[in-house]
């Protein structure tokens, strides 16, 4: 079996509504927390070569601030919310109210650490939890870990259990971002969702659309 | 000409100088360098998983794992016009980028990836003349076959040389 050729482009609209639905909460809680306007964009379901997710995580040097999730449950996973780094630094530092925290250069200050990975959590959490309530399935995430490093050697983490199955990656990824005034907007960071092999079956069997075998 | 030859995730290939070879974003994956000092001929794989045995790919992409991508690197560098009896290792990576309490086996995936390297290279008598393994950082590597030196890159203590 090739999961890649028995994937229609329903399959991926189905996907493209699991990141809308989970992204659109974690904006949501976002927006609560920091009281600003925060939108997000139509969520991007890629199958992507490990030879391009470098591009898609915006090049080889990219540096950022990510969270990591494990997801255990009936769709084992790995999630991630990565923000660029300057964006984590103005996040933190309106949440802890102190200009001085940035995450340019270590060891960086615990307080800010922890705040950082307390909105990671947040916004995972929102994500994963309307995600199961739309799905009926049950998804555990596991505790929070956060590592500021290039975006490649982070997210290579994640594809682990895929590359025991093939060269690729169904990745759906969704960008949220505030609305600064009618033509600019600031990115605040991006989800990738990233199901190992087994758990497409079940999401697609769990929103009636199930896989031609 | 200054030409670097990239190599992507589960990936190899081969330099010969003046080119020099890269890859990035080494997180719990391992980059090994091959090289003959003499014909400064080198060749790098950036190695993902272990052991061959514990993928279940209908198609077997043999780049990926530590156990098969050295023989191929190595094949690949002699019909370049390398010798086997100078070859030499450089290796970096196999960090780990998360610490958890809960320690599945894919957590402890850099480790594992080092100790196949280290193993396969001994099998094929390679002798490791330097490495720069383990912690939780990622690394950007490359190596110059002109110089024999291999540069490491992190984010956090900027670039040194082995």
């Amino acid at each position: 079996m090739d999961l890649v050729n028995r994937i229609k482009d329903y399959h991926l609209d189905i996907l493209k509504e699991v990141g809308n639905i989970g992204a659109g909460h974690a904006a949501t809680a976002l927006s609560n927390l920091l009281n600003k306007t925060i939108d997000m964009k139509v969520p991007a379901v890629r199958l992507v070569s490990f030879n391009e997710i470098t591009e898609l995580v915006g090049g080889s040097e990219n540096v950022v601030a990510a969270i990591y999730l494990r997801i255990e449950g009936e769709v084992p996973g790995n999630m991630f919310f990565m923000l660029p780094v300057n964006e984590a630094n103005t996040l933190i530092q309106q949440l802890i109210v102190d200009k001085n925290f940035n995450l340019n250069h270590p060891p960086y200050p615990e307080l800010g650490l922890s705040a950082l990975q307390e909105v990671g959590n947040i916004l995972a959490g929102s994500y994963l939890s309307a995600l199961s309530d739309f799905t009926k399935l049950t998804l555990q995430p596991s505790v929070p870990a956060l590592s500021v490093d290039m975006a490649i050697a982070i997210l290579s983490y994640g594809l682990l259990e895929l590359s025991q199955v093939g060269d690729y990656a169904i990745v759906i990824e969704t960008e949220i971002l505030e609305i600064v005034d009618e033509s600019s907007h600031k990115t605040k960071g991006h989800f990738f969702l990233l199901p190992d092999p087994d758990s497409y079956e079940k999401i697609f069997h769990a929103l009636g659309v199930p896989i031609d075998e | 000409m200054n030409e670097v030859i990239k190599v992507g995730m589960a990936d190899l290939n081969v330099a010969k100088s003046p080119q020099k070879i890269r890859t990035s974003g080494l997180g719990s994956c391992v980059g090994v360098v091959i090289y003959d000092e003499v014909t400064k001929i080198c060749g790098m794989a950036h190695i993902m998983l272990p052991v061959s045995s514990i993928g279940k790919a209908v198609s077997m992409n043999k780049a990926k794992y530590a156990d098969t991508a050295l023989d191929v690197l190595v094949e690949k560098l002699v019909k370049q016009g390398a010798k086997p009896t100078r070859f030499r290792a450089k290796l970096a990576g196999g960090s780990q980028m998360f610490k958890f309490t809960t320690s599945s086996e894919m957590m402890r995936i850099g480790p594992r990836n080092v100790d196949a390297v280290r193993e396969k290279l001994k099998e094929l008598r390679i002798n490791i003349i330097a490495e720069d393994v383990g912690g939780s950082s990622g690394r950007t590597i490359e190596f110059d076959p002109e110089t024999s030196k291999l540069s490491i890159r992190t984010v956090s203590q900027g670039v040194s040389e082995i």
